[in-house]
C-alpha cells in the first residue's frame, strides 16, 4: 500500500476531476431511472453510468495507480472491456423478455414511429429468419433497438398466427 | 492542501455513487413490475462496482480492484438469468 499524499499535485487534480464526471455522469444516469415513465424509456437511462461513467472512473484509476507505482496499470482496462460488451447484451435480453411479456398480455405500448413500412407490409410468405439473413447490417442493427424491435416480434408473430412458417 | 482537496473530492464521488444506489433500490423498491426491478438491480450492481473502484483509488490498493472485477460478472449471470427467466419462465432450458 502506498500512501495516497506521494501523489504529485498535477495527478492528484486530473483523477479527482475524472473520478468526479464519471460519478455525476453515474448519477444522472441514476436519477433517468427514477425520472422517466414508461420501461422502455427506462432502460438507456443507467447506460450513462455503464459507459461513460465507468469509462472515467476507470481512468483516473489507471492514472492513479500508473503514477503511484510508476509502472503502466493497465489492468482496469479488463473491467472497462467486460462492462463495455455486456451492458448491451443483458439490456437487450432484459427488452426483449420485456417486449415478450407485454405481448403476451396485449399491453404492447404502441407508438407512431414504431409503425414503419415494414409493420404495415400484410403478412407475406417470407420466412423472416431468411429474411433477416439477407438484411444489410444496418438494418439488422436497427431491427434490434429497441423502439424499432416491436415491429420484429409483431411481425414474427403475425407470421406464426397465419400458420406459414415455424421460427 | 491538495491531499485535503484531493480526500474531498473522492468523498464527494462516493457519496454520488451512493445516491446513484440510493435511486436504483427506489426503483428496486417501487418498480411496477418485474422487468424494472431487475433492470434497477444491473444499475445498482453498476454503481457499487464504481463505489468500489473509488474507495481503491482513495486507499491506494489495487484489493477493491478485484472486488469490482468479481462485482461486474456477477452482476451480468444475474441479470441475464433473470431476464432470462422472465422470458421463458426457467433459467436453463
Amino acid at each position: 500500500m502506498i500512501p495516497i499524499a506521494e501523489l504529485p499535485g498535477w495527478a492528484a487534480f486530473l483523477v479527482a476531476l475524472l473520478v468526479l464526471a464519471g460519478a455525476a455522469l453515474t448519477l444522472t444516469g441514476a436519477t433517468g431511472l427514477l425520472r422517466l415513465r414508461t420501461f422502455y424509456e427506462r432502460v438507456h437511462a443507467p447506460t450513462l453510468g455503464t459507459t461513460l461513467g465507468a469509462t472515467l472512473i476507470l481512468a483516473g484509476s489507471m492514472l492513479c495507480f500508473t503514477v503511484l507505482q510508476s509502472r503502466p496499470v493497465v489492468h482496469e482496462v479488463l473491467i472497462l472491456l467486460f462492462v463495455s460488451l455486456t451492458t448491451p447484451v443483458t439490456l437487450m435480453l432484459l427488452v426483449r423478455a420485456a417486449l415478450s411479456r407485454d405481448i403476451q398480455e396485449g399491453g404492447y405500448p404502441h407508438r407512431s414511429r414504431t409503425k414503419t413500412a415494414a409493420h404495415r407490409r400484410p403478412a407475406v410468405d417470407l420466412a423472416c429468419k431468411r429474411d433477416e439473413m439477407r438484411a444489410p447490417l444496418g438494418a439488422k442493427l436497427l431491427a434490434l433497438h429497441p423502439s424499432l424491435f416491436g415491429c420484429v416480434i409483431r411481425k414474427r408473430e403475425m407470421l406464426q398466427k397465419s400458420g406459414t412458417m415455424e421460427c | 492542501m491538495t491531499a485535503l482537496l484531493f480526500s474531498w473530492a473522492l468523498t464527494l464521488a462516493g457519496i454520488m455513487l451512493a445516491a446513484a444506489m440510493g435511486c436504483a433500490v427506489y426503483r428496486m423498491v417501487r418498480g411496477p413490475r418485474a422487468q424494472d426491478r431487475i433492470l434497477a438491480l444491473d444499475s445498482f450492481y453498476a454503481s457499487g462496482m464504481l463505489l468500489m473502484l473509488t474507495f481503491g483509488i482513495k486507499s491506494g490498493t489495487t484489493l477493491y480492484f478485484e472486488a469490482a472485477l468479481v462485482i461486474a460478472l456477477l452482476g451480468f449471470a444475474g441479470t441475464v438469468a433473470l431476464a432470462k427467466f422472465l422470458m421463458r419462465g426457467e433459467v436453463i432450458e
